[in-house]
Protein backbone atom coordinates (compact mmCIF):
# COMPACT_ATOMS: atom_id res chain seq x y z
CA UNK A 1 0.00 0.00 0.00
CA UNK A 2 2.89 2.51 0.64
CA UNK A 3 4.00 1.48 -2.06
CA UNK A 4 1.52 2.52 -4.79
CA UNK A 5 0.92 5.72 -2.13
CA UNK A 6 4.89 6.33 -3.24
CA UNK A 7 4.39 5.52 -7.09
CA UNK A 8 1.14 7.29 -7.34
CA UNK A 9 3.38 10.63 -6.01
CA UNK A 10 6.18 9.65 -8.41
CA UNK A 11 3.71 9.32 -11.41
CA UNK A 12 2.16 12.44 -10.00
CA UNK A 13 5.49 14.40 -10.18
CA UNK A 14 6.56 12.97 -13.16
CA UNK A 15 3.21 13.93 -14.84
CA UNK A 16 4.23 17.32 -14.10
CA UNK A 17 7.25 17.42 -15.30
CA UNK A 18 6.20 15.98 -18.29
CA UNK A 19 3.85 18.77 -18.56
CA UNK A 20 6.60 21.64 -17.16
CA UNK A 21 8.76 19.90 -20.03
CA UNK A 22 6.35 19.97 -22.77
CA UNK A 23 5.69 23.72 -22.01
CA UNK A 24 8.84 24.39 -22.56
CA UNK A 25 9.78 22.52 -25.09
CA UNK A 26 6.49 24.12 -27.12
CA UNK A 27 6.90 28.03 -28.05
CA UNK A 28 9.03 30.33 -26.72
CA UNK A 29 6.81 33.19 -26.35
CA UNK A 30 10.54 35.64 -25.04
CA UNK A 31 10.08 34.60 -21.25
CA UNK A 32 12.52 36.62 -19.23
CA UNK A 33 12.11 34.10 -16.67
CA UNK A 34 16.00 33.07 -16.16
CA UNK A 35 15.36 29.06 -15.34
CA UNK A 36 13.30 29.03 -18.23
CA UNK A 37 16.10 30.14 -20.19
CA UNK A 38 18.49 28.12 -18.81
CA UNK A 39 15.99 25.15 -19.52
CA UNK A 40 16.18 26.57 -23.00
CA UNK A 41 20.62 26.25 -23.19
CA UNK A 42 20.41 22.62 -22.11
CA UNK A 43 17.89 21.94 -24.51
CA UNK A 44 19.97 23.30 -27.55
CA UNK A 45 23.05 21.65 -25.76
CA UNK A 46 21.30 18.64 -26.03
CA UNK A 47 19.95 19.41 -29.69
CA UNK A 48 23.51 19.97 -30.46
CA UNK A 49 24.93 16.66 -29.05
CA UNK A 50 22.04 14.96 -30.54
CA UNK A 51 22.87 16.20 -33.63
CA UNK A 52 26.74 15.23 -33.54
CA UNK A 53 25.92 11.48 -31.65
CA UNK A 54 29.08 12.27 -29.59
CA UNK A 55 28.96 12.90 -26.28
CA UNK A 56 25.39 12.15 -25.61
CA UNK A 57 24.63 13.18 -21.86
CA UNK A 58 22.50 10.59 -19.92
CA UNK A 59 18.44 12.05 -19.99
CA UNK A 60 17.08 9.47 -17.01
CA UNK A 61 13.57 11.84 -17.58
CA UNK A 62 13.57 10.75 -21.61
CA UNK A 63 14.50 7.32 -21.04
CA UNK A 64 11.73 6.31 -18.79
CA UNK A 65 9.50 8.88 -21.03
CA UNK A 66 10.49 6.91 -24.01
CA UNK A 67 9.66 3.77 -22.32
CA UNK A 68 6.57 4.52 -20.80
CA UNK A 69 5.10 6.44 -23.95
CA UNK A 70 3.85 5.26 -27.31
CA UNK A 71 6.17 5.79 -30.55
CA UNK A 72 6.47 5.21 -33.96
CA UNK A 73 8.96 2.72 -34.47
CA UNK A 74 9.96 0.68 -31.78
CA UNK A 75 13.86 1.63 -29.92
CA UNK A 76 15.63 -1.10 -28.95
CA UNK A 77 18.79 0.35 -28.08
CA UNK A 78 21.66 2.66 -28.80
CA UNK A 79 20.25 4.42 -32.38
CA UNK A 80 18.51 1.22 -32.83
CA UNK A 81 14.98 0.40 -33.30
CA UNK A 82 12.37 -1.36 -35.48
CA UNK A 83 10.44 0.46 -37.96
CA UNK A 84 7.06 0.11 -37.74
CA UNK A 85 4.60 0.86 -40.58
CA UNK A 86 2.53 4.42 -40.84
CA UNK A 87 -0.79 4.43 -41.94
CA UNK A 88 -2.36 7.80 -42.14
CA UNK A 89 -5.73 8.51 -43.90
CA UNK A 90 -6.09 12.13 -44.83
CA UNK A 91 -9.53 13.47 -45.75
CA UNK A 92 -7.52 15.58 -48.87
CA UNK A 93 -4.26 13.33 -49.55
CA UNK A 94 -6.18 9.92 -49.12
CA UNK A 95 -4.29 6.89 -47.29
CA UNK A 96 -0.72 6.79 -47.02
CA UNK A 97 1.30 3.71 -46.09
CA UNK A 98 5.37 3.94 -45.78
CA UNK A 99 7.35 3.01 -43.04
CA UNK A 100 8.37 4.89 -40.12
CA UNK A 101 12.09 4.15 -40.97
CA UNK A 102 11.96 7.13 -43.65
CA UNK A 103 11.13 9.84 -40.70
CA UNK A 104 14.46 9.13 -39.89
CA UNK A 105 13.97 8.53 -35.74
CA UNK A 106 12.01 12.24 -36.09
CA UNK A 107 14.70 14.17 -38.18
CA UNK A 108 13.22 14.10 -41.97
CA UNK A 109 9.65 14.40 -43.26
CA UNK A 110 8.21 11.91 -45.66
CA UNK A 111 5.63 11.71 -48.24
CA UNK A 112 4.36 15.50 -46.96
CA UNK A 113 4.49 14.22 -43.02
CA UNK A 114 6.75 14.81 -40.70
CA UNK A 115 6.92 13.87 -36.44
CA UNK A 116 6.98 16.07 -33.99
CA UNK A 117 6.86 14.83 -30.33
CA UNK A 118 5.34 11.26 -31.45
CA UNK A 119 2.78 13.61 -33.21
CA UNK A 120 2.54 13.22 -37.19
CA UNK A 121 1.86 16.68 -38.24
CA UNK A 122 1.17 17.49 -42.20
CA UNK A 123 3.63 19.51 -43.97
CA UNK A 124 4.12 20.90 -47.68
CA UNK A 125 7.78 20.26 -47.29
CA UNK A 126 9.86 17.73 -49.77
CA UNK A 127 10.81 14.51 -48.72
CA UNK A 128 14.04 14.28 -46.80
CA UNK A 129 13.33 17.83 -45.51
CA UNK A 130 15.38 18.44 -41.63
CA UNK A 131 12.15 18.99 -39.14
CA UNK A 132 13.40 21.87 -38.27
CA UNK A 133 12.95 23.44 -41.78
CA UNK A 134 10.00 21.78 -42.28
CA UNK A 135 6.60 23.95 -41.21
CA UNK A 136 3.56 22.35 -40.08
CA UNK A 137 0.02 22.95 -42.37
CA UNK A 138 -2.04 23.12 -39.88
CA UNK A 139 -5.40 22.70 -42.17
CA UNK A 140 -3.95 19.38 -43.34
CA UNK A 141 -2.77 18.47 -40.37
CA UNK A 142 -6.17 18.71 -38.78
CA UNK A 143 -7.82 16.56 -41.98
CA UNK A 144 -4.98 13.58 -40.50
CA UNK A 145 -6.58 10.75 -38.90
CA UNK A 146 -3.38 8.48 -37.73
CA UNK A 147 -3.89 4.73 -37.49
CA UNK A 148 -0.31 3.50 -37.53
CA UNK A 149 1.22 0.40 -35.98
CA UNK A 150 2.57 2.25 -33.33
CA UNK A 151 4.67 0.28 -30.17
CA UNK A 152 1.78 0.09 -28.53
CA UNK A 153 -0.01 -1.16 -30.89
CA UNK A 154 1.85 -4.03 -31.98
CA UNK A 155 2.33 -4.71 -28.86
CA UNK A 156 -0.97 -5.05 -27.96
CA UNK A 157 -1.84 -7.12 -30.93
CA UNK A 158 1.19 -9.90 -29.64
CA UNK A 159 -0.51 -10.20 -26.34
CA UNK A 160 -3.54 -10.31 -28.56
CA UNK A 161 -2.13 -13.46 -30.12
CA UNK A 162 -0.75 -15.09 -27.04
CA UNK A 163 -4.14 -14.68 -26.26
CA UNK A 164 -5.71 -16.43 -28.65
CA UNK A 165 -3.37 -19.34 -28.46
CA UNK A 166 -3.52 -19.50 -24.87
CA UNK A 167 -7.80 -19.96 -24.93
CA UNK A 168 -8.34 -21.68 -28.24
CA UNK A 169 -5.63 -24.35 -27.02
CA UNK A 170 -7.58 -24.35 -23.45
CA UNK A 171 -11.06 -24.40 -25.14
CA UNK A 172 -9.15 -27.14 -27.12
CA UNK A 173 -8.58 -29.00 -24.08
CA UNK A 174 -12.39 -29.25 -22.47
CA UNK A 175 -13.72 -30.21 -25.86
CA UNK A 176 -11.17 -33.16 -25.94
CA UNK A 177 -11.68 -33.82 -22.09
CA UNK A 178 -14.81 -33.13 -21.68
CA UNK A 179 -16.23 -32.99 -18.27
CA UNK A 180 -12.77 -34.95 -17.55
CA UNK A 181 -9.96 -33.41 -14.96
CA UNK A 182 -8.52 -30.19 -16.59
CA UNK A 183 -4.89 -30.57 -17.55
CA UNK A 184 -1.44 -28.44 -18.27
CA UNK A 185 -2.69 -24.89 -19.14
CA UNK A 186 -5.87 -26.24 -18.55
CA UNK A 187 -5.63 -26.42 -14.79
CA UNK A 188 -3.84 -23.56 -14.27
CA UNK A 189 -6.47 -21.38 -16.12
CA UNK A 190 -9.37 -22.98 -15.06
CA UNK A 191 -9.46 -21.79 -11.22
CA UNK A 192 -9.02 -18.02 -12.74
CA UNK A 193 -12.19 -18.50 -15.05
CA UNK A 194 -13.84 -19.88 -12.25
CA UNK A 195 -12.76 -16.93 -10.04
CA UNK A 196 -14.13 -14.40 -12.60
CA UNK A 197 -17.38 -16.24 -12.40
CA UNK A 198 -18.09 -16.54 -9.01
CA UNK A 199 -16.79 -14.04 -6.97
CA UNK A 200 -16.83 -11.26 -10.13
CA UNK A 201 -19.50 -12.20 -11.93
CA UNK A 202 -21.85 -14.03 -10.46
CA UNK A 203 -21.08 -12.33 -6.62
CA UNK A 204 -21.88 -8.40 -8.34
CA UNK A 205 -24.12 -9.31 -11.13
CA UNK A 206 -26.55 -11.79 -9.70
CA UNK A 207 -28.46 -14.73 -11.79
CA UNK A 208 -28.12 -12.70 -15.29
CA UNK A 209 -24.46 -12.92 -15.15
CA UNK A 210 -24.30 -15.34 -17.98
CA UNK A 211 -24.77 -12.81 -20.50
CA UNK A 212 -21.63 -10.74 -19.43
CA UNK A 213 -19.27 -13.44 -18.69
CA UNK A 214 -17.43 -13.15 -22.10
CA UNK A 215 -17.04 -9.88 -21.87
CA UNK A 216 -15.52 -9.86 -18.01
CA UNK A 217 -13.14 -12.90 -19.37
CA UNK A 218 -11.61 -11.08 -22.03
CA UNK A 219 -11.34 -7.76 -20.18
CA UNK A 220 -9.90 -9.93 -17.32
CA UNK A 221 -7.30 -11.41 -19.75
CA UNK A 222 -6.14 -8.79 -21.47
CA UNK A 223 -5.85 -6.59 -19.08
CA UNK A 224 -3.66 -9.33 -17.31
CA UNK A 225 -1.65 -10.26 -19.84
CA UNK A 226 -0.84 -7.34 -21.07
CA UNK A 227 0.10 -6.26 -17.80
CA UNK A 228 2.34 -9.13 -17.84
CA UNK A 229 3.59 -8.58 -21.11
CA UNK A 230 4.51 -5.43 -19.95
CA UNK A 231 7.04 -6.37 -17.44
CA UNK A 232 9.11 -8.43 -19.75
CA UNK A 233 11.70 -5.57 -21.24
CA UNK A 234 12.10 -8.14 -24.21
CA UNK A 235 11.25 -7.22 -27.76
CA UNK A 236 8.10 -7.77 -28.73
CA UNK A 237 6.89 -7.40 -25.53
CA UNK A 238 7.82 -4.60 -23.04
CA UNK A 239 5.27 -2.17 -24.68
CA UNK A 240 3.06 -0.30 -21.83
CA UNK A 241 -0.04 -1.54 -23.45
CA UNK A 242 -2.54 -1.31 -20.19
CA UNK A 243 -0.93 1.38 -19.00
CA UNK A 244 -1.32 3.70 -21.79
CA UNK A 245 -4.45 5.96 -21.44
CA UNK A 246 -5.97 5.47 -25.09
CA UNK A 247 -6.03 1.98 -23.93
CA UNK A 248 -7.38 1.90 -20.80
CA UNK A 249 -9.89 4.47 -22.16
CA UNK A 250 -11.19 2.21 -24.75
CA UNK A 251 -11.80 -0.47 -22.43
CA UNK A 252 -13.47 1.67 -20.04
CA UNK A 253 -15.72 3.09 -22.74
CA UNK A 254 -16.91 -0.55 -23.52
CA UNK A 255 -17.66 -0.88 -20.19
CA UNK A 256 -19.45 2.03 -20.48
CA UNK A 257 -21.63 1.66 -23.66
CA UNK A 258 -22.55 -2.11 -21.71
CA UNK A 259 -24.26 -0.05 -18.84
CA UNK A 260 -26.02 2.21 -21.64
CA UNK A 261 -26.99 -0.11 -23.69
CA UNK A 262 -28.25 -2.85 -20.49
CA UNK A 263 -29.23 -0.45 -18.20
CA UNK A 264 -33.02 -1.11 -17.29
CA UNK A 265 -35.98 1.77 -16.23
CA UNK A 266 -35.09 0.86 -12.80
CA UNK A 267 -30.92 1.82 -13.08
CA UNK A 268 -32.32 5.47 -15.10
CA UNK A 269 -34.97 6.05 -12.60
CA UNK A 270 -32.48 5.89 -9.85
CA UNK A 271 -30.24 8.50 -11.57
CA UNK A 272 -32.92 10.63 -13.05
CA UNK A 273 -34.98 11.00 -9.53
CA UNK A 274 -33.83 8.91 -7.16
CA UNK A 275 -37.36 7.51 -5.42
CA UNK A 276 -38.16 8.54 -2.13
CA UNK A 277 -35.86 12.35 -2.15
CA UNK A 278 -37.61 15.41 -1.25
CA UNK A 279 -37.54 17.39 -4.50
CA UNK A 280 -35.16 20.59 -3.79
CA UNK A 281 -32.62 17.52 -2.65
CA UNK A 282 -32.93 16.12 -6.38
CA UNK A 283 -31.45 19.54 -7.67
CA UNK A 284 -28.35 18.26 -6.33
CA UNK A 285 -28.32 14.91 -5.97
CA UNK A 286 -29.51 14.49 -9.72
CA UNK A 287 -26.56 16.07 -11.20
CA UNK A 288 -24.73 14.31 -8.93
CA UNK A 289 -25.78 10.83 -10.11
CA UNK A 290 -25.61 11.64 -13.63
CA UNK A 291 -21.76 13.35 -13.50
CA UNK A 292 -21.14 10.08 -11.24
CA UNK A 293 -22.38 7.77 -14.88
CA UNK A 294 -19.34 9.49 -16.22
CA UNK A 295 -16.70 9.56 -13.47
CA UNK A 296 -17.24 5.69 -13.06
CA UNK A 297 -15.91 5.07 -16.45
CA UNK A 298 -13.53 7.16 -15.81
CA UNK A 299 -12.37 5.86 -13.19
CA UNK A 300 -11.52 2.52 -14.44
CA UNK A 301 -9.34 4.19 -17.16
CA UNK A 302 -7.26 6.55 -14.79
CA UNK A 303 -6.99 3.62 -11.83
CA UNK A 304 -5.65 1.40 -14.25
CA UNK A 305 -3.25 3.63 -16.54
CA UNK A 306 -1.81 5.19 -13.08
CA UNK A 307 -1.09 1.86 -11.75
CA UNK A 308 0.82 0.22 -14.59
CA UNK A 309 2.36 3.40 -15.79
CA UNK A 310 3.62 4.29 -12.31
CA UNK A 311 5.20 1.03 -11.97
CA UNK A 312 6.78 1.04 -14.46
CA UNK A 313 8.38 4.37 -13.61
CA UNK A 314 9.44 3.10 -10.26
CA UNK A 315 11.42 0.10 -11.95
CA UNK A 316 12.67 2.20 -14.43
CA UNK A 317 13.82 5.25 -12.32
CA UNK A 318 15.62 2.48 -10.20
CA UNK A 319 17.56 1.40 -13.76
CA UNK A 320 18.24 5.00 -14.38
CA UNK A 321 19.89 6.03 -10.82
CA UNK A 322 22.60 3.17 -11.83
CA UNK A 323 23.33 5.32 -15.05
CA UNK A 324 23.23 8.72 -13.02
CA UNK A 325 26.01 7.47 -10.75
CA UNK A 326 27.90 6.01 -13.97
CA UNK A 327 28.27 9.30 -15.49
CA UNK A 328 29.74 10.61 -12.31
CA UNK A 329 32.13 7.35 -11.48
CA UNK A 330 32.23 4.08 -13.39
CA UNK A 331 32.77 2.31 -10.07
CA UNK A 332 29.83 4.27 -8.13
CA UNK A 333 27.89 3.00 -11.06
CA UNK A 334 28.45 -0.48 -10.27
CA UNK A 335 28.29 -0.19 -6.70
CA UNK A 336 24.37 1.09 -7.22
CA UNK A 337 24.16 -1.34 -9.75
CA UNK A 338 23.10 -3.36 -6.38
CA UNK A 339 21.18 -1.99 -4.92
CA UNK A 340 19.14 -0.75 -8.07
CA UNK A 341 18.75 -4.52 -9.31
CA UNK A 342 17.99 -5.61 -5.68
CA UNK A 343 15.36 -2.84 -5.69
CA UNK A 344 14.01 -3.83 -9.55
CA UNK A 345 13.39 -7.14 -8.58
CA UNK A 346 11.69 -6.33 -5.62
CA UNK A 347 9.08 -3.98 -7.30
CA UNK A 348 8.96 -6.50 -9.92
CA UNK A 349 7.64 -8.78 -7.99
CA UNK A 350 5.12 -6.06 -6.42
CA UNK A 351 4.71 -5.45 -10.41
CA UNK A 352 3.29 -9.34 -10.73
CA UNK A 353 0.94 -8.77 -8.01
CA UNK A 354 -0.46 -5.43 -8.80
CA UNK A 355 -0.71 -7.01 -12.37
CA UNK A 356 -3.13 -9.52 -11.52
CA UNK A 357 -4.88 -6.70 -9.09
CA UNK A 358 -5.49 -3.78 -11.32
CA UNK A 359 -7.10 -6.55 -13.98
CA UNK A 360 -9.14 -8.11 -11.05
CA UNK A 361 -10.09 -4.51 -10.05
CA UNK A 362 -10.80 -3.55 -13.23
CA UNK A 363 -13.24 -6.81 -13.84
CA UNK A 364 -14.92 -6.43 -10.50
CA UNK A 365 -15.72 -2.43 -10.78
CA UNK A 366 -17.39 -3.61 -14.59
CA UNK A 367 -19.27 -6.21 -13.15
CA UNK A 368 -20.20 -3.82 -9.97
CA UNK A 369 -21.67 -1.16 -13.04
CA UNK A 370 -22.99 -3.52 -15.07
CA UNK A 371 -24.80 -5.44 -11.52
CA UNK A 372 -26.62 -2.12 -11.41
CA UNK A 373 -26.73 -1.27 -14.67
CA UNK A 374 -29.54 -4.53 -14.62
CA UNK A 375 -30.43 -4.95 -10.89
CA UNK A 376 -34.11 -5.60 -10.92
CA UNK A 377 -36.24 -3.51 -8.18
CA UNK A 378 -36.87 -5.11 -4.97
CA UNK A 379 -40.25 -5.27 -3.90
CA UNK A 380 -40.39 -4.42 -0.29
CA UNK B 1 3.81 12.88 -23.15
CA UNK B 2 2.39 10.74 -20.66
CA UNK B 3 -1.02 11.40 -21.18
CA UNK B 4 -1.74 11.81 -25.03
CA UNK B 5 -5.09 10.60 -26.29
CA UNK B 6 -3.97 9.13 -29.52
CA UNK B 7 -7.10 8.30 -32.10
CA UNK B 8 -5.18 5.14 -33.84
CA UNK B 9 -3.90 3.65 -30.76
CA UNK B 10 -8.19 3.78 -29.48
CA UNK B 11 -9.02 3.08 -32.83
CA UNK B 12 -7.24 -0.55 -32.92
CA UNK B 13 -7.82 -0.97 -29.63
CA UNK B 14 -11.61 -0.76 -30.28
CA UNK B 15 -11.29 -2.78 -33.67
CA UNK B 16 -9.13 -5.93 -31.71
CA UNK B 17 -10.59 -6.15 -28.71
CA UNK B 18 -13.86 -6.40 -29.93
CA UNK B 19 -12.67 -8.89 -32.32
CA UNK B 20 -10.91 -11.12 -29.96
CA UNK B 21 -14.09 -10.95 -27.48
CA UNK B 22 -16.24 -12.50 -30.13
CA UNK B 23 -13.68 -15.18 -31.52
CA UNK B 24 -12.69 -16.31 -27.49
CA UNK B 25 -16.35 -15.88 -27.07
CA UNK B 26 -17.89 -18.26 -29.76
CA UNK B 27 -14.66 -20.55 -29.72
CA UNK B 28 -13.51 -20.45 -25.81
CA UNK B 29 -15.42 -18.73 -23.34
CA UNK B 30 -18.49 -20.75 -24.67
CA UNK B 31 -16.98 -24.35 -24.85
CA UNK B 32 -15.64 -23.75 -21.57
CA UNK B 33 -18.36 -22.44 -19.71
CA UNK B 34 -20.75 -25.10 -21.28
CA UNK B 35 -18.13 -27.70 -19.87
CA UNK B 36 -17.95 -26.38 -16.82
CA UNK B 37 -21.33 -25.72 -15.59
CA UNK B 38 -21.70 -29.27 -17.07
CA UNK B 39 -19.26 -30.97 -15.02
CA UNK B 40 -21.16 -28.77 -11.66
CA UNK B 41 -23.99 -30.15 -12.63
CA UNK B 42 -22.56 -33.77 -13.07
CA UNK B 43 -20.83 -33.42 -9.52
CA UNK B 44 -23.75 -32.58 -8.24
CA UNK B 45 -25.97 -35.25 -9.81
CA UNK B 46 -23.33 -37.87 -8.21
CA UNK B 47 -23.38 -35.75 -4.36
CA UNK B 48 -27.14 -36.43 -5.01
CA UNK B 49 -27.13 -39.90 -6.23
CA UNK B 50 -24.56 -40.57 -3.45
CA UNK B 51 -26.71 -38.82 -0.62
CA UNK B 52 -29.71 -40.85 -1.88
CA UNK B 53 -28.12 -43.82 -2.32
CA UNK B 54 -26.45 -43.25 1.48
CA UNK B 55 -30.30 -42.64 2.94
CA UNK B 56 -31.46 -45.69 1.52
CA UNK B 57 -28.65 -47.73 3.11
CA UNK B 58 -29.39 -46.21 6.15
CA UNK B 59 -33.34 -46.96 5.99
CA UNK B 60 -32.49 -50.75 4.57
CA UNK B 61 -30.01 -50.85 8.20
CA UNK B 62 -32.81 -49.71 10.29
CA UNK B 63 -35.34 -52.00 8.48
CA UNK B 64 -32.40 -55.06 9.14
CA UNK B 65 -32.38 -53.66 12.84
CA UNK B 66 -36.11 -53.94 13.10
CA UNK B 67 -35.57 -57.67 11.99
CA UNK B 68 -33.15 -58.17 14.08
CA UNK B 69 -35.18 -57.23 17.14
CA UNK B 70 -38.01 -59.06 16.64
CA UNK B 71 -36.49 -61.93 15.78
CA UNK B 72 -34.50 -61.76 19.08
CA UNK B 73 -37.55 -61.09 20.86
CA UNK B 74 -39.26 -64.35 19.55
CA UNK B 75 -36.54 -66.72 20.39
CA UNK B 76 -36.52 -65.41 23.74
CA UNK B 77 -40.19 -65.84 24.18
CA UNK B 78 -39.99 -69.22 22.66
CA UNK B 79 -37.03 -70.09 25.01
CA UNK B 80 -39.31 -69.33 27.94
CA UNK B 81 -41.75 -70.92 26.93
CA UNK B 82 -39.31 -74.06 26.18
CA UNK B 83 -37.99 -73.16 29.73
CA UNK B 84 -41.53 -73.63 31.39
CA UNK B 85 -42.20 -76.55 29.78
CA UNK B 86 -39.32 -77.98 30.44
CA UNK B 87 -39.72 -77.17 34.38
CA UNK B 88 -43.51 -77.64 34.24
CA UNK B 89 -42.70 -81.52 33.06
CA UNK B 90 -39.85 -82.10 35.51
CA UNK B 91 -42.33 -81.17 38.26
CA UNK B 92 -44.71 -83.55 37.11
CA UNK B 93 -41.99 -86.12 36.37
CA UNK B 94 -41.25 -85.90 40.04
CA UNK B 95 -44.79 -85.44 41.68
CA UNK B 96 -45.56 -88.69 39.97
CA UNK B 97 -42.30 -90.31 40.83
CA UNK B 98 -42.54 -89.38 44.06
CA UNK B 99 -45.87 -90.86 44.37
CA UNK B 100 -45.42 -94.35 42.62
CA UNK B 101 -42.64 -94.21 45.31
CA UNK B 102 -45.11 -94.11 48.12
CA UNK B 103 -47.55 -96.15 46.63
CA UNK B 104 -44.46 -98.73 45.90
CA UNK B 105 -43.56 -98.29 49.58
CA UNK B 106 -47.58 -98.94 50.70
CA UNK B 107 -47.64 -101.91 48.88
CA UNK B 108 -44.44 -103.37 50.08
CA UNK B 109 -45.16 -102.30 54.02
CA UNK B 110 -48.33 -104.30 53.36
CA UNK B 111 -46.57 -107.02 51.95
CA UNK B 112 -44.35 -107.21 54.75
CA UNK B 113 -47.37 -106.66 57.21
CA UNK B 114 -48.87 -110.12 55.64
CA UNK B 115 -46.24 -112.29 55.72
CA UNK B 116 -45.20 -111.43 59.33
CA UNK B 117 -48.97 -111.88 60.36
CA UNK B 118 -48.73 -115.10 58.27
CA UNK B 119 -45.11 -115.78 59.50
CA UNK B 120 -46.75 -115.48 63.52
CA UNK B 121 -49.43 -117.20 62.85
CA UNK B 122 -47.51 -120.41 61.47
CA UNK B 123 -45.01 -119.89 64.06
CA UNK B 124 -48.10 -119.69 66.73
CA UNK B 125 -49.15 -122.52 65.14
CA UNK B 126 -45.90 -124.47 65.08
CA UNK B 127 -45.39 -123.43 68.83
CA UNK B 128 -49.48 -124.33 69.85
CA UNK B 129 -48.50 -128.36 68.06
CA UNK B 130 -45.58 -128.00 69.87
CA UNK B 131 -46.41 -127.62 73.01
CA UNK B 132 -49.03 -130.13 72.57
CA UNK B 133 -46.77 -132.34 71.45
CA UNK B 134 -44.14 -131.68 74.24
CA UNK B 135 -47.01 -131.61 77.08
CA UNK B 136 -48.44 -134.98 75.39
CA UNK B 137 -44.73 -136.05 75.93
CA UNK B 138 -44.76 -134.67 79.23
CA UNK B 139 -48.07 -136.09 79.91
CA UNK B 140 -47.20 -139.27 78.50
CA UNK B 141 -43.48 -139.72 81.22
CA UNK B 142 -45.64 -138.25 84.03
CA UNK B 143 -48.45 -140.04 84.55
CA UNK B 144 -46.90 -143.88 83.38
CA UNK B 145 -47.85 -144.90 87.17
CA UNK B 146 -50.92 -144.92 88.84
CA UNK B 147 -49.87 -143.08 91.94
CA UNK B 148 -48.94 -140.27 90.21
CA UNK B 149 -52.55 -140.17 88.09
CA UNK B 150 -53.73 -139.92 91.34
CA UNK B 151 -51.38 -137.16 92.89
CA UNK B 152 -52.47 -134.83 90.04
CA UNK B 153 -56.20 -135.63 90.03
CA UNK B 154 -56.52 -134.46 93.77
CA UNK B 155 -54.07 -131.64 93.26
CA UNK B 156 -56.39 -130.41 90.44
CA UNK B 157 -59.56 -130.97 92.40
CA UNK B 158 -58.26 -129.01 95.15
CA UNK B 159 -57.29 -126.38 93.02
CA UNK B 160 -60.97 -126.56 91.43
CA UNK B 161 -61.97 -126.45 95.07
CA UNK B 162 -59.81 -123.62 96.10
CA UNK B 163 -61.47 -121.45 93.13
CA UNK B 164 -64.82 -122.48 93.81
CA UNK B 165 -64.71 -121.44 97.89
Amino acid sequence: MKALIRAAFLLFSVLFAGVSMAQHEGHDHGSDDASHQATEAVEAAEHAAHDGHATEKFNPGEMIMGHVTDEHGWHLWGHTSIPLPIIIYNTERGLSLFSSAHFDHGHKTYAGYFLHEGKILATDAPDGTDVHHATENEALTAATWDVSITKNVLGMLVSIALMLIIFLSVAAGYRKRGVGAPKGLQSFIEPIILFVRDDVAKANIGPKYERFMPFLLTVFFFILINNLMGLIPIFPFGANVSGSISVTFALAAITFVLTLIHGNRHYWGHIIAMPGVPKPVLLILTPVEILGVFLRPAILMIRLFANITAGHIIVLSFFALIFIFGEINAGLGWGVSVFSLAFTIFMSMLELLVAFIQAFVFTFLSAMYLGAAIEEPHHH
Amino acid sequence: MLIQFSFGLIFWMTVSFLAVLFILRKFAWKPILETLSERERGIEDALSEAKKAREEMAALNARNEELNRAAREEREVLLKEARDIRDKEIAEAKEKAKAEAAAMIERARAEIRNEKNAAVADIKMLVGELSVEIAEKLLREKLADDAAQRALVDRMLKEAEARLS
